[in-house]
């Protein structure tokens, strides 16, 4: 980091030692009226750790990110900040606590250049009265330096966001949150929308992110994406939780057949062989994925 | 964490700078500019001379300040079609406080300032407010303000010209802000080009190197990520009309105090000279590109090609289909801009 202009940051955490919880999540649940949406979830976020949420479509995803990045306040359990049991009433007392959300649309301008959506929002400036204005060369030089912390070398910060790849906005994303002061970043489905390659870029950008000390919940339904980064896995099921796995109680098969739902896919594979036939190709392949 | 260096990178040096500057949203006005100087100065003896730019100049400087606000506003994306009546509602004020309620002049000039600023206010309110386009909003204040111009006039001083402005007292002490002229080797500048230049200056600073001018990007460009990074998307856009609506006091005051007389139909149709101009500039139609020295260069070929025109001794009424062509090209040349922006370079 450059060292003669001062650092312009909202909010400055000390560093926590890795593996020290930051967010603790015991048995907590949402109700919208009579409405469960989300029941008996416990999970831990360490610095230094990334913990992934898997669950398919509806099965209280958003829900939980909601809870954690303060956009609804949970109705049971217990959310724990440094070990304080706390509710979050908006989006900005969880920012403010260091949790930072980076959300599917990323919020990037894309015709602006990359530098000026760093800072988008929380302009550094200098100056005084009318001549007030933005620190345009220290802005340039700090996007340049944090993403090439984060492990992305730009050509030239000065070319505009929408030129560049999913994942690296993905990445600009992420290294504006820490930037500003996260200590947890909750990523949104990050590797949805991209292609193979992107997802590794972007899967390296969140092993990055913990190297770099930060606590990581990584949110997605696929278990290809997750295992290879994740320490911790708690998978969702219809709001909710069925379990809270560190990696070493956990191998990447046993994590797909549970996100697939082993008894479902069993009871698949025998409807199939009744309607087809035991001997049709796609039911022995059902059944032998079911076996294996 | 690493130090920044301070060498350039070595791949930057593959970008010559002629695609560098290519890529600004000016250069298509620029090229054009010089285009259309080199084409009157062949075709009329009398444009290139000092005379004859004092006239293009004084034509482009009015247009030049409403294109300068108008491009502002388009870039935050939003059109504002009262802009052109607001030149003459605002010197219509001016004109009837003084000579038919005998006002201060100068007191006059400020209500002007405040009601266009509160018009200005008015119209980002309903749109922001409502989420109607802008066009249709701005489109309901300009007839309102048109009709107002032309009823209102009539029924306080029963004519639709306003006169006898010279013998408002204390006119001489405000006259030479907005309507002083110096000859420089024989020909007329008017102070309206410096105003022009001035509100420019001030407009490319304001964009380029403040956060007002990052977050009018951020709302043309992309509003509701705007929102969700802090910008304040209100605040930004009603400030947005408010500078145009100021801009059209500063015109309808130079145009005011330059010929001492103003018309209830002033203004009318000017709107969407401005909103060429800026386009000319560079401008995109979506907003969240542009640029203020763009549109003040398309107010300056609005302005080369009326006065060339004129010099040339064609059919005035050709300058209507240049200006269509125009701005046909540059929406051309803006939307592959465009698309090269968007896309990897």
């Amino acid at each position: 980091m450059s060292n003669e202009t001062p650092k312009h940051q909202t909010t400055v955490h000390e560093p926590a030692a890795p593996g020290t919880p930051i967010i603790e999540v015991v048995e907590i649940g949402k109700r919208y009226g009579s409405i469960i949406a989300l029941s008996d979830v416990t999970t831990t976020v360490k610095a230094g750790e990334v913990t992934c949420v898997l669950g398919d479509n509806g099965a209280g995803k958003s829900t939980f990110i909601k809870i954690l990045a303060g956009a609804h306040a949970h109705t049971d359990g217990e959310l724990r900040i440094d070990g304080k049991a706390t509710t979050f009433s908006n989006p900005r007392e969880a920012l403010e606590a260091g949790i930072a959300t980076v959300y599917q649309d990323l919020a990037v301008v894309p015709l602006m250049p990359v530098w000026r959506n760093f800072f988008l929002g929380s302009e550094p400036s200098k100056g005084f009265g009318p001549f007030r204005h933005m620190d345009v060369d220290f802005m340039k030089r700090t996007t340049k330096a944090e993403l090439a912390a984060m492990g992305i070398d730009l050509r030239d910060v000065d070319q505009p966001i929408g030129t560049l790849s999913g994942g690296e906005r993905q990445c600009v994303a992420i290294a504006r949150a820490v930037y500003f002061g996260a200590r947890v970043l909750i990523l949104d489905e990050p590797t949805a929308a991209l292609g193979v390659k992107q997802s590794g870029v972007v899967l390296k950008y969140i092993a990055k992110a913990r190297e770099r000390g930060l606590g990581v919940v990584f949110i997605t339904h696929n278990p290809h994406h997750a295992y290879p980064v994740g320490d911790r896995f708690m998978l969702l099921r219809r709001g909710r939780s069925m379990g809270d796995f560190p990696k070493s109680e956990m191998t990447l098969d046993e994590l797909t057949s549970m996100m697939a739902g082993g008894a479902e896919l069993e009871s698949l594979a025998h409807e199939l062989e009744r309607s087809m036939g035991s001997d049709s190709p796609v039911a022995q392949e059902m059944t032998s994925e079911v076996e294996a | 964490m690493t130090t920044a260096t301070a060498a350039p990178d070595e791949r930057l040096a593959s970008t010559s700078t002629i695609s560098r500057l290519l890529t600004r949203p000016e250069m298509g006005a620029a090229v054009a500019a010089i285009a259309v100087m080199i084409f009157f100065s062949l075709n009329s003896d009398r444009f290139l001379t000092m005379a004859g730019a004092g006239v293009w100049l004084e034509s482009a400087s009015t247009f030049g300040i409403m294109a300068v606000a108008v491009s502002l506003l388009m870039i935050g994306g939003e059109f504002d079609l009262s802009a052109g009546v607001m030149t003459g509602f605002t010197a219509l004020v001016v004109g009837i406080l003084t000579t038919n309620y005998g006002l201060n002049i100068w007191a006059a000039v400020l209500v002007a300032l405040v009601l266009a600023l509160a018009i200005g206010a008015i119209n980002g309110y309903m749109v922001m407010r409502t989420g109607l386009p802008s066009f249709i909003i701005t489109l309901g204040t300009f007839f309102i303000l048109q009709g107002i111009d032309l009823a209102v006039t009539k029924l306080i001083i029963g004519q639709v010209t306003i006169q006898g402005m010279r013998d408002v007292p204390f006119y001489d002490s405000i006259q030479p802000l907005f309507g002083a002229s110096f000859t420089i080797a024989g020909g007329t500048f008017y102070v309206s080009v410096l105003w022009w230049l001035a509100v420019t200056a001030i407009a490319t600073w304001v964009l380029l190197r403040t956060k007002a001018g990052n977050w009018i990007f951020a709302v043309g460009g992309a509003q509701q990520s705007a929102r969700q990074v802090g910008v304040p998307v209100l605040r930004t856009k009603i400030g947005l009309f408010m500078t145009t609506a100021a801009a059209g006091w500063l015109v309808g005051m130079i145009s005011l105090f330059r010929t001492s007389t103003v018309q209830a139909n002033t203004g009318v149709g000017q709107e969407f000279i401005y909103i060429i101009c800026a386009v000319v500039g560079g401008c995109l139609l979506t907003g969240g590109y542009g640029s203020a020295i763009g549109a003040a260069l398309g107010a300056l070929i609005y302005g080369m090609t009326f006065q060339g025109i004129t010099f040339a001794q064609w059919d005035t009424n050709w300058l209507r289909t240049f200006l269509g062509a125009m701005l046909l090209a540059a929406v051309l040349l803006n939307s592959w801009v465009r698309t090269r922006a968007e896309t990897s370079r």
